[in-house]
Formats: C-alpha cells, sequence, structure tokens
C-alpha cells in the first residue's frame, strides 16, 4: 500500500482526484467570497460617485500612517504563509509550523492595530449612528463613508479572524503528522485563503485610505 | 435481506451525522416538505381573506405578514433547496456513477445551515412575523417595519450559504468524479441543469447574502446604508437585491428544465430531440440570466436607457427556454407515449411553463409593465413559473425517482388522479389572476373592489382543489413505504445509471464503478436489443 493513501477519502479513486477537488472547491469558494464582498465594493462605488466631497473629507479622518504600516503587516503576512507552503512541499514540518505561527502573530497584529484605530474613531464620535459627530458640511453624507469603512473592515476583520482558527486547525494537523511533501491540501488551502483576505484589503486601504 | 442505505443503520444518531449523499438528499425531502406545508397553510389564509372584498376574516396588518410568511418560506426555504437538495443531491452522483458528492461533509452542514436558516425564519413568523414582503424593500424593511426583520433576515443569510455549498459541491462533483466513458455530452441533461444552477447559487447568493446583512446592520445599528434620510439609496438596494433574486428564479426553474429532460425521453422511449442545445440552453439561461435583473425596476425610477437595455436581454432569454420547450415537444413527436404520472406532469409541465414564460415576455415589454406592474398579473405569472413549472416538476420527479429512492411502487391510479386534480386546480386559482392583474387589481391588499369577486371565488376555490391535489400524494407515497409493491431496480426500463443498481441503492451506490459507453438517453439502442432478443 502507497503510504499517502491513508489520507484517500471513501469515495475518491486517488490522491490525485481528491486533490483536483479540493483546490477546486477552494477557488469556487473564494469566488463566492468576490460576490460577497462585491456587493460592498458597489455599494462605495455608487456612494462615491454621488457624494465625491464628502467621502474625500471623510477620507481625511483616517490615518494613513496607521493604515500602511498594517498594510506592511499583513502583506509580510502573505509571505510567511506562502513560506509555510514552501516548506510543506519540502518536507519541513517545524518550518510550517513556525511559518504559521509568523502568520498568525501578524494577522493579531493586524487585527489589534485596527482595533486602536476602531477605538480612535470612537473617540473622535466618529462611529455612525446617533452620536455621530462630523464637522463641516458634509456631516451626513460622510457618515455612510463611515457605515461602509466600518462594515467592510468589520466583514475583512471577521474573515481575518477565521483564518487564524484555521491556521491554528492546521498546526494541529501538522503536528500530527498529517502534512507530507506529496500530501498538505490543507497548507495550500489555508495559503490560497489567507492570500484572498490579503488582496481584498490591498482594495480596501485605497478606496478608503489613499483616494482623496 | 439485502443491505441498503436504509437499512444499514436504523439509529437517530446515524441519520443525523450520516455524510451520504442519498440520506442527505431524504433529510432534505422532510425538512422542505414540512417548509412546504407551512407556505401553503400561509396560502390558504390569503386566499379565504380574498374570498369577499371586504377585509374580514384577518386585519390588514395580518394580511401583510401572512404573505410575507408565504413568500418567505416558499422561495427561501422550499423552491430554491427543493430540487437540487433533494433530486439533485441524491441523484447526480447516481448518474455520474459516483460513490457520494466530493465534500460530503461540507453537504451535511448543507443541510444543518438549511434547518438552521429556516428555524430562524420561522421563529420570527412565530415571534410577531414580518410585514416587508418576501423582497425586504429599504428603507421600510431598514427603518419603519415593526417586526423580526433581522431574525428573519439572519435565517434567510445562514439559508444562503446552505445554498451556496450545495452548488459548489454539485460543480467539483460534476468536474472531477465522473465514471470512466462519461464525457461531458454523455451526462444526462439532469446533471447539466444542475451545473448551471449551481454557478448562480455559487455567484448570486453571496451578493443577496452581504446585502441582506447590510439591512441588518442598518437596521440594527440605525446607520443609514439604504435610508434616503441619511443619504443612502434604497435602488441601491434593489439592484443588489435583484441581482440575486431575478437568478433565483432560475435557480427554481433550471433544476425543474433537468427533471423534464429525464422523463419526457423515458416515457417516449425516444432520444432527447438535440442533446447539445437544450444542455447549452441552460449554460445560456444562467448566463444571460444574471443581466436580466432590472426589468424588476422599470418603474423604480432607474434610467430610462437601462430600462430599454434590461428589456432587451430579458427578451433575449426567453430564446434558450424556448429552444428547450420546442426540443421537448419534439422529443415527444413519434415517441411510443406512456401516460404514467411521471409523464402526466411533464405535459403539465410543459402547458404551465409555457404560459408562464409567454407572459413573462409581457413583463419584459417596457410599456406594458407600467401598465400590469405590482398587480395580479405578474403574481399569476410567477406562480405559473414556480408552481405550474418548479412544483410540476419536483413532483413528477419524486414519483418516477420514488421507486429508486425507496424500493417501492406508488399506486399509479391515485397518482394519475393527483396530478391531474393538480393540474386543475392550479389552473384555477391561478388563471383568474391574469384576468384580474390586467384589469388592475394590485397585488398584496387585503380588500378590492367587489367587480373582482367572481374571480377571486375561482381562484380560491381553485387553490382548494390545489390543496387537496397536494395532499394527495402526501398520503399515499406514505402509504406506499409499507403496502406499495416492490419496485425492483428499474421498474421504467430507463437507461439512466442510476437505475442499473439496486432499489433502494446499495451504500457505496455501484457495487463496482460503472463504465459509460454510450450517450444519454440511447432509448432507440435499448429497444434494438429487445427486439433482437
Amino acid at each position: 500500500m502507497h503510504p499517502e493513501s491513508r489520507f484517500l477519502a471513501h469515495h475518491f479513486d486517488s490522491l490525485e482526484q481528491q486533490h483536483e477537488a479540493a483546490t477546486m472547491g477552494m477557488w469556487l469558494f473564494l469566488a463566492t467570497e468576490i460576490l460577497f464582498f462585491g456587493g460592498m465594493f458597489t455599494a462605495y462605488g455608487v456612494y462615491r460617485s454621488f457624494y465625491p466631497q464628502a467621502f474625500v473629507a471623510a477620507s481625511h479622518h483616517l490615518d494613513v500612517t496607521i493604515g500602511t504600516f498594517n498594510t506592511g503587516v499583513l502583506l509580510t503576512s502573505s509571505l510567511t504563509a506562502a513560506l509555510a507552503v514552501h516548506a510543506a512541499q519540502a518536507g519541513r514540518r517545524r518550518a510550517v509550523i513556525g511559518f504559521l505561527v509568523a502568520t498568525m502573530l501578524l494577522g493579531a497584529t493586524f487585527l489589534g492595530v485596527k482595533g486602536f484605530e476602531y477605538h480612535h474613531k470612537f473617540v473622535e464620535s466618529l462611529i455612525p449612528g446617533h452620536g455621530f459627530v462630523f464637522p463641516g458640511p458634509h456631516a451626513r453624507h460622510a457618515e455612510l463613508f463611515f457605515s461602509l469603512y466600518f462594515v467592510m473592515t468589520a466583514f475583512h476583520a471577521l474573515h481575518i479572524l477565521i483564518g487564524l482558527g484555521v491556521m491554528a486547525y492546521v498546526i494541529v494537523l501538522t503536528r500530527r503528522g498529517q502534512v507530507t511533501p506529496e500530501h498538505h491540501p490543507s497548507v495550500e488551502l489555508t495559503g490560497l485563503y489567507w492570500h484572498f483576505v490579503d488582496i481584498i484589503w490591498v482594495f480596501l486601504f485605497p478606496l478608503l485610505y489613499l483616494i482623496r | 435481506m439485502k443491505s441498503h442505505y436504509l437499512n444499514e443503520d436504523y439509529s437517530v444518531r446515524s441519520w443525523l451525522l450520516t455524510t451520504d449523499h442519498k440520506r442527505i438528499g431524504i433529510l432534505f425531502l422532510l425538512s422542505i416538505t414540512l417548509f412546504f406545508i407551512l407556505g401553503g397553510a400561509a396560502a390558504v389564509a390569503v386566499r379565504l381573506e380574498l374570498l369577499t372584498p371586504e377585509g374580514d376574516l384577518v386585519s390588514a396588518e395580518a394580511y401583510n405578514r401572512l404573505f410575507t410568511a408565504h413568500g418567505v418560506i416558499m422561495v427561501f426555504f422550499f423552491l430554491i433547496p427543493s430540487i437540487p437538495s433533494v433530486l439533485g443531491n441524491f441523484f447526480i452522483p447516481m448518474m455520474i456513477g459516483a460513490r457520494d458528492l466530493a465534500f460530503p461533509r461540507l453537504n451535511l452542514l448543507s443541510w444543518y445551515l438549511y434547518m438552521a436558516g429556516g428555524l430562524l425564519g420561522l421563529s420570527a413568523i412565530v415571534g410577531g412575523g414580518i410585514d416587508t414582503g418576501w423582497t425586504f424593500y429599504t428603507p421600510y424593511s431598514s427603518v419603519f417595519a415593526n417586526g423580526q426583520v433581522i431574525l428573519a433576515a439572519t435565517g434567510v443569510f445562514i439559508a444562503g450559504f446552505s445554498s451556496i455549498l450545495t452548488g459548489l459541491n454539485f460543480i467539483v462533483t460534476i468536474h472531477t468524479m465522473r465514471a470512466p466513458g462519461l464525457t461531458w455530452f454523455r451526462l444526462p441533461l439532469f446533471v447539466w441543469a444542475h451545473y448551471a444552477t449551481s454557478f448562480i447559487q455559487v455567484l448570486g447568493t453571496p451578493v443577496v447574502a452581504s446585502v441582506i446583512a447590510l439591512v441588518g446592520i442598518e437596521r440594527l445599528f440605525g446607520v443609514g446604508l439604504f435610508d434616503p434620510a441619511l443619504g443612502g439609496d434604497p435602488l441601491l438596494f434593489q439592484h443588489l437585491f435583484w441581482f440575486y433574486s431575478h437568478p433565483a428564479v432560475y435557480i427554481m426553474i433550471l433544476p425543474a428544465m433537468g427533471v423534464i429532460s429525464e422523463l419526457v425521453t423515458c416515457f417516449s422511449r425516444k432520444r432527447i430531440f438535440g442533446y447539445e442545445f437544450v444542455a447549452y440552453s441552460s449554460i445560456a439561461i444562467a448566463a444571460v440570466g444574471f443581466l436580466v435583473w432590472g426589468h424588476h425596476m422599470f418603474v423604480s425610477g432607474q434610467s430610462m436607457y437601462a430600462g430599454m437595455v434590461f428589456s432587451f436581454l430579458s427578451f433575449l432569454v426567453a430564446i434558450p427556454s424556448a429552444v428547450k420547450t420546442f426540443n421537448w415537444t419534439a422529443t415527444l413527436h413519434k415517441g411510443s407515449i406512456s401516460f404514467a404520472t411521471p409523464m402526466i406532469y411533464t405535459l403539465g409541465f410543459l402547458g404551465l411553463f409555457a404560459i408562464g414564460g409567454l407572459t413573462g415576455l409581457f413583463l419584459a415589454c417596457l410599456g406594458v409593465d407600467v401598465h400590469v406592474h405590482d398587480t395580479y398579473f405578474v403574481v399569476a405569472h410567477f406562480h405559473y413559473i414556480m408552481v405550474g413549472g418548479t412544483v410540476m416538476a419536483y413532483l413528477g420527479g419524486i414519483h418516477f425517482w420514488w421507486p429508486k429512492m425507496t424500493g417501492r411502487l406508488y399506486p399509479e391510479f391515485w397518482g394519475r388522479l393527483s396530478a391531474m386534480v393538480i393540474f386543475i386546480g392550479f389552473n384555477l386559482t391561478f388563471f383568474p389572476q391574469f384576468l384580474l392583474g390586467y384589469m388592475g387589481m394590485p397585488r398584496r391588499y387585503y380588500a378590492y373592489p367587489g367587480e373582482f369577486q367572481v374571480l377571486n371565488v375561482m381562484s380560491t376555490a381553485g387553490a382548494s382543489i390545489l390543496g387537496f391535489g397536494y395532499l394527495m400524494p402526501l398520503c399515499y407515497l406514505l402509504w406506499s413505504l409499507k403496502y406499495g409493491a416492490e419496485a425492483g431496480p428499474n421498474p421504467w426500463k430507463s437507461v439512466g445509471l442510476e437505475w442499473q443498481t439496486e432499489s433502494p441503492p446499495v451504500v457505496q451506490n455501484f457495487e463496482t464503478t460503472p463504465e459509460v459507453t454510450q450517450e444519454a438517453y440511447a432509448y432507440d439502442a435499448q429497444e434494438a436489443e429487445a427486439d433482437a432478443s
């Protein structure tokens, strides 16, 4: 018996077929995610074209330095995620765990910084709703900007959080010896997911922080 | 006794933790039947209220909650999962010679998500109800409506993920798990139809999930995403909502079309006329169906030019639908037709779908739509598609595959009788509504002028017959589980792969993986073989 065949589920004929199915499933899942965020990006696009000045004014209340720092953190985490996949291919199990832990730490840093930013908005009364205060003539439409800002970044943060959970699980799988050079879909697909979450941020960052 | 998927283990646990696509199909069958009965009960109350012009049975408030309950339950918790989650789940792996779907645990999760969504939706309806209509239009739903909008929206949101996972599972399964020799153009058209449907589920549903989440957030936190008072745009909601909810109609009808392709060939003992055209028309409907949503908004203030484009594209989607209808009719031509129950449902489908489809063209026409928009004409049109089309095909499919799923035959006489009662009851219920709508009776009102009463009484009388027609299969199908004759592997002498194994199927579907050597619907080859021997 081939050593890898212990990973073969009962309803597949070969590991190749199983891998193909898993990879395709992940790509399709990412397609659904694009459409999910797509609804919100559409809303952003429509409102930005309706109220360009208000959106520019509101955008000035976001801190570009912090945003850039966080973008750097997330891009680095994509690098460590890719290195984890690379280590899995090479069969270096300890390196896989190391890179996954690094990715998780960077992801957690991102969330921490995001939380700091949220807190700052709270202090400045920029949380949409009854307590919202915005100086200048565009207050009402700036509130719309902040509604979108919070909804979009919160959904993104939720995806990061889910990613952290998944990576913790993959670390357990790796420790149990379920990751081998020939068979490591868990690491590979988690990497794919993490890059996707990263790419969403790559679009969010300029739309919210940079276009002024 | 032979071991099969039903008798292999009787424990409740073995059902609730099953990853067998056949058992999950049965779980879906039971749960959607329950929701169908609940949605039907709401319809009964609506029809009873409309028996008289005055609002006398229920208050206007209660009436709004009743038709919303009917719509939400029937659309999200019955029609969308109906054929894919029951028949698709059970038969796609069998039709392609696989042992299961690609992701069996995801498939079980899909049922749990459906149940969680359904129960949340139900608790919203029981705990005060919602009066927004199934469309949740803002700003009414997000700011003004009293009731359990957030709870219902959460239910729809969660059930949406069930639909996404089912679609994802089907696409991957059809791509990667076909038996040796089963090329794309040898696939049964039922599989093609589900393949097209799955793309709508995977690409459309996330958008409605996102917009429903935004409505919930707006209502919960009082932030203005769609509220014009806060600078939001209600039209944006309608665009995002219909971007999914129009293709959702194709989630309902495409699998029904797949069922009809199986039934019409088996009961006329003929190859399908124009296989490739029927297969590609499913893809065409799914693709063009994504581009027609604006025809729900002709009078909502979208630009005239957008209206013209959406009108044109809506006419365009009629072409692949017509291709299918003509090809089924051509399949009947010179076939050896037998009028078994599934065939009676099929013929009913063809007539009702034709009426539903053609009246859809009235609505795609900009000028006519202004006249009949939001009237009973629209109600009649989409019931001809959803009930006359989807439910007829669903029941036809349930009868056709009942022997395979349960190993028992249903009583043919009662089957035929109920199919005809349903056909008559359906037409009596909904045809008068075309006339009412054309005369100007608006939908969603609990009272109406006296001159509309005769047609409304006809409609309510028809609904009673229809309701009776639906109860009949419920009784005799249950009866057949114990008293029905043994079906044997292939009672219809079908050439489909799912009939080449035991009834009920063994756990792994086939004793050995089948090898496919001929195209689908090779009934002429089967007949020639029978003649030779």
